[in-house]
């Protein structure tokens, strides 16, 4: 049976669902190996498709870039022969993956939606107007999945473990991070992985209250246009668009947002999309399910009622 | 200090995209310098102007800042563009058996440019706007050996220690990470608002060197590029169906709950 290897992707000593869905499509290849570097995250694997974990020991990965990671899957991947390596695609995971093509001399796709048991990837591109199946054909299977592609497979059995202790190298460990300032958390889902996202753009004016609002009622995540983080209003962290996070839950809706190409790029793929805004011409109500010509400051405030009132 | 920024020519994103024979049409649309790339030749420009006696760059200011590009011909109007903004030479490697070639060729031939030319410090945008795959940085920073400092929404350089320090911002918030040249940073749009070319840039820029490399010239063979040395390669493309067009409706009082039975109706709340 191929043997695959699976990053794990952790939020403050969670384990994320981008886990499980890794494992998913992993299971429908072949063994499933579940590598990390802290070992605390060891019990929380049981919940996926895991048949091994692997622990990296010997090298404390949040003082470097991705660089040391890479080295180590590198070395990993060799030692077990394995047939593809699967990474979240997130910014590090991208680089870690370009990384890891390097090293081991493999081709690499990213931004996949879906990969199968014969290794052909799906991707979404140019907007989500065209399906495009590939396949790498040299090396191992380097591949990327965007989170909230599948719904994770529950595990069945305790995963074995095992140890490894990779080499790394001085060149691997050039750049170092001397401090770090985690983002402003609050209660809400992780963008990348919630089911429904809420968006403000500059119509909110500054005043996020009734999109967090709508948020909170909904248990949905909060995202925000460039124009709002750009003026300060939500953190950088949320941004939604090509230079920010790229989501793609069961509904999005979009509170004061014109829908530029950029925040486009970031969101279209949603299943369903709802726009409110006071302009009836802007571009978002082409790709909106359902619009809302009108005042956020109305519309969001009237909606997050109607939901109290009926669970009432 | 020598400092070098890869450039790239993309499609406009305005643009319709299709695909031709399994690759992106791009003699189809208009072309234009990568906008996420305008930022790195910024940041260069502002590195330079800040350790320059003269506190500008170009000559005198003993530093320069040279462009990296490989595309066909006419991406030399992306180079010129970024001479206009004011980096001082470019490095063009243009050759037919570049076409189609993926990350791994494209980062092959970069790294090839980029060690032949003795930099300390070389800048990238954090992604190209039509590959959009974010790869590049990282795999440069692999195969040079260099320090890896990408995503950077600051940027601080000592150039008499050979330091650079940066603020990445990660989805998680930010590190900081130091390194000593040489070092491979990608910086992101947050970090500066990119300067327009001025009519004095724009002439000087006519008379800057391009230099126009064959993968001959830096010693690479043609086998290892182009679509046929890739290591992917794609199955089909097919155009998916269009978005159904939604229901778009004006706020007559109750839009909100109107809203809200809507989402209940699809069961999506
Ligand atoms: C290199 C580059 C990268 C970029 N990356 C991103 C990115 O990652 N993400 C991103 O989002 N953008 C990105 N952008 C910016 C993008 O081009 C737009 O400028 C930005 O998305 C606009 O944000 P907005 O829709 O909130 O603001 P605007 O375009 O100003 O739209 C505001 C909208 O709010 C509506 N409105 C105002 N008041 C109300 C109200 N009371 N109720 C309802 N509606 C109201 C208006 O009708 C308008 O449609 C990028 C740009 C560049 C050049």
């Amino acid at each position: 049976m191929s043997e695959v290897l699976i990053l794990v992707d952790a939020v403050d000593g969670k384990v994320a669902k981008s886990t499980g869905e890794l494992a998913t499509y992993a299971k429908a290849i072949g063994k499933v190996n579940a590598v990390l570097f802290d070992e605390a995250l060891v019990p929380q694997l049981s919940a996926y498709a895991i048949d091994n974990v692997i622990i990296c020991k010997g090298i404390d990965v949040t003082k470097f870039s991705p660089a040391p990671i890479a080295q180590s899957l590198a070395q990993i991947a060799k030692s077990k022969s394995a047939a593809a390596v699967l990474i979240t695609s997130s910014a590090k995971g991208k680089e870690i993956a370009g990384r890891l093509a390097v090293i081991t001399e493999s081709g690499i796709i990213t931004d996949a939606s879906a990969i199968d048991s014969e290794l052909i990837t799906t991707q979404l591109v140019f907007g989500g107007s065209t399906t495009v199946h590939a396949a790498v054909t040299h090396g191992i299977s380097i591949v990327t999945l965007r989170s909230n592609s599948i719904e994770p497979l529950a595990g069945s059995a305790t995963p074995t473990t095992e140890e490894f202790v990779p080499k790394i190298s001085d060149l691997a460990k050039l750049a170092v991070v001397t401090s770090t300032e985690p983002a402003a958390k609050g209660g809400r889902p992780e963008l990348t992985e919630a089911s429904i996202v809420i968006s403000g753009g500059r119509g909110t004016n500054g005043d996020f209250k009734p999109v967090e609002a709508f948020a909170d009622i909904l248990g949905a995540a909060v995202g925000a246009s460039r124009a709002a983080t750009d003026a300060g209003w939500y953190p950088h962290t949320h941004q939604v668009g090509q230079t920010g996070k790229t989501v793609s839950p069961q509904l999005y809706v979009a509170c004061g947002i014109s829908g530029a190409i950029q925040h486009r790029a970031g969101m279209q793929t949603s299943k369903m999309i709802v726009a409110i805004n006071k302009d009836a011409e802007a571009p978002i109500f082409e790709l909106a399910d359902y619009g809302v010509i009108g005042d956020l400051f109305n519309v969001l405030p009237q909606a997050t009622a109607a939901i109290a009132a009926k669970r009432a | 200090m020598k400092i070098a920024v890869c450039i790239k020519q993309v499609p406009d994103s305005w643009a319709e995209k299709k695909m031709l024979g399994g690759v992106l049409d791009r003699a189809s649309v208009d072309a234009v310098l990568n906008d996420l790339d305008e930022y790195a030749v910024e940041e260069a420009l502002r590195i330079v102007e800040a350790s320059s006696p003269t506190k500008e760059a170009g000559e005198g200011s003993g530093h320069t800042i040279t462009l990296i590009s490989m595309g066909p011909e006419r991406a030399t109007e992306a180079i010129r563009k970024a001479l206009s903004m004011g980096a001082d030479e470019a490095i063009h490697i243009s050759d037919e058996a570049l076409a189609g070639s993926d990350a791994l060729a494209t980062s092959l031939v970069l790294s090839k440019v980029i060690a032949d030319g003795g930099f300390d410090l070389v800048l990238c945008g954090t992604e190209s706007t039509d590959a959009r795959m974010s790869v590049i940085p990282a795999m440069l920073a692999q195969r040079l050996g260099w320090a890896q400092l990408t995503f950077a929404g600051s940027v601080k350089v000592d150039p008499g220690d050979s330091k650079v320090s940066i603020a990445r911002s990660t989805e998680f918030g930010i590190e900081n990470m130091e390194a000593s040249f040489p070092a491979l940073i990608s910086v992101i749009e947050k970090i500066n608002e990119p300067r327009y070319p001025s009519f004095k840039g724009i002439m000087a820029a006519k008379k800057k060197t391009i230099t126009t490399k064959l993968l001959s010239d830096i010693g690479l063979s043609g086998d290892l590029v182009g679509n046929k040395a890739a290591w992917s390669t794609v199955k089909d493309a097919l155009p998916r169906p269009a978005r159904t067009t939604g229901v778009k409706v004006e706020d007559g009082g109750n839009g909100g709950g109107e809203l809200v039975d809507f989402l209940l109706e699809k069961r999506v709340i």
